[in-house]
């Protein structure tokens, strides 16, 4: 398993493309807020928390067909779905190198760009911290929806609608996270939601997609 | 003799040859007598006027929203679990059903808002409930639509199905944590703490039985027709090796 996850992340680094995209797509949407809402500081800095949290969700969104669909091409799906290792555990491998390409570093860099949003002083650690409980739900769902469109020819699109609306409640708590700490509000139910949501999708959704894997590899 | 028998699509289309009409017949009548019964026999509310009486059609559409996919997600499981192929065409012929009763509670919803809250929308907790629900059903109307073989579309669309039900639930609850409603409490409920008056339960009780036998009339006639191209595309695949 350990292998399979290095040689993932080998793959992610050294190929290009994936990696580096998703966070030039996060800068981009960040800065395109500005250009539609005003330059008002005010304003940005009460949608900030909101807008980082959706861009960060559609960047993560963008290599989600990456995850299975040039092993499933080239057959490696096949060997690895008649390998001793079990197909859920190379879901949760997956999932977890996507999460480590790409959830990762838009956590990391979001704060950076909470600055250009004018984010309130003091919510620049729970935007941090709600984004790492997060966006690790956003690789396993997301994982779930390729395993369902890896056999379509031009799944990007009904990928997309399949994982969005799974996507909501860890929208709904993470966001609020950050809301409620600029407000000074307590915020303990949305953290422990946020990090519940992301454990549960990480100990049952590996199931539901090596499901819908083995379905498409039929 | 069990439920099961009716798995077998032969004696299913037998069965419901003979159910459907009376199916039909029974929900035509019980939402005309509901409706008219509704709309023109209950008198006004003192605090909404006549703008109540489209809770005859809105509280039956959202009922049916909701059971409509209760309903595909136990036809999903009985498919993953005993692979009832009228099952899996029930779930399919169910969905779009659900579709429009999604909207038609949305938009009676809508024109009632306007009158009673001053809004056609707001992002009260219910309301934002069945937009999400809306999503749900447009993403599994879509998948079954996108794949060729029935098979896989059935195995796919009912892990989607299971998938999706715990989190338009999930959804329910964080709706409820984001935001507090305009939107009142149940207006039918059996024990009785908070219900509306007599003389508008009796015949929103015969629009809820109205609109259950509607669907139920047109999920057995969907069902069939699916059945039935099943059949034909078969045929035609034979035909082909012939």
């Amino acid at each position: 398993m350990i292998a399979m996850l290095r040689r993932d992340l080998a793959l992610a680094f050294r190929s290009g493309g994936g990696f580096g995209l998703s966070l030039a797509f996060f800068l981009i949407v960040v800065m395109f807020v500005p250009f539609g809402v005003g330059p008002d500081s005010g304003v940005l800095a009460r949608i900030a928390p909101g807008i980082l949290w959706i861009g960060a969700l559609l960047a993560s969104l963008l290599s989600l067909d990456r995850i299975f669909q040039l092993d499933f091409e080239d057959g490696t799906l096949d060997l690895l779905a008649v390998s001793p290792l079990p197909l859920e555990g190379v879901v949760a491998m997956k999932a977890l190198s996507h999460w480590l390409t790409t959830g990762l570093p838009l956590t990391l860099i979001a704060p950076l760009l909470g600055f250009l949003l004018n984010l309130p002083e003091g919510a620049y650690g729970w935007l941090f911290v709600s984004l790492l409980a997060g966006s690790p739900a956003f690789s396993f769902l997301g994982a779930f929806g390729a395993a369902i469109t890896v056999g379509l020819k031009r799944g990007g699109l009904l990928l997309s609608l399949l994982v969005l609306p799974l996507y909501i409640p860890t929208l709904i708590f993470g966001s609020q996270i950050t809301t409620l700490a600029v407000d000074g509000l307590d915020n303990a139910t949305a953290l422990a939601a946020t990090v519940a949501i992301s454990l549960f999708t990480f100990a049952l959704v590996p199931f539901a997609a090596a499901l819908a894997l083995r379905v498409n590899l039929r | 003799m069990s439920i099961w028998e009716y798995a077998n699509p032969t004696k299913f289309m037998r069965l419901t040859d003979r159910v459907l009409p009376v199916v039909t017949v029974l929900s035509v009548a019980a939402l005309l007598t509901g409706l008219i019964w509704g709309f023109f026999f209950t008198p006004d509310d003192y605090k909404q006027g006549s703008t109540v009486k489209i809770i005859f059609l809105h509280v039956p559409a959202a009922m049916m929203a909701i059971n409509v996919w209760v309903m595909m997600l136990v036809t999903s499981l009985v498919w993953l679990i005993r692979r009832h192929h009228v099952s899996a065409l029930a779930a399919k012929a169910a969905a779009p059903i659900g579709v429009t009763m999604t909207l038609i509670a949305l938009f009676t919803g809508a024109i009632w808002g306007q009158p009673m809250w001053g809004t056609y929308w707001a992002w009260d907790p219910r309301l934002t409930s069945f937009m999400i629900l809306f999503v749900f059903y447009l993403g599994y109307i879509a998948l079954w639509s996108a794949i060729e073989d029935q098979d896989t579309a059935a195995d796919l669309t009912s892990v989607l199905c299971l998938v999706g039900s715990v989190f338009a639930l999930l959804s329910r609850y964080a709706v409820n944590f984001w935001n507090q409603g305009l939107h009142q409490a149940a207006s039918l409920s059996l024990d009785e703490g908070q219900s509306i008056a007599d003389a508008f339960r009796t015949p929103l009780f015969v629009c809820l039985a109205g609109f259950t036998l509607l669907f139920l009339a047109l999920v057995l006639l969907r069902t069939r027709t699916e059945i039935r191209a099943r059949r034909i595309s078969a045929l035609i695949a034979r035909e082909r090796l012939a």
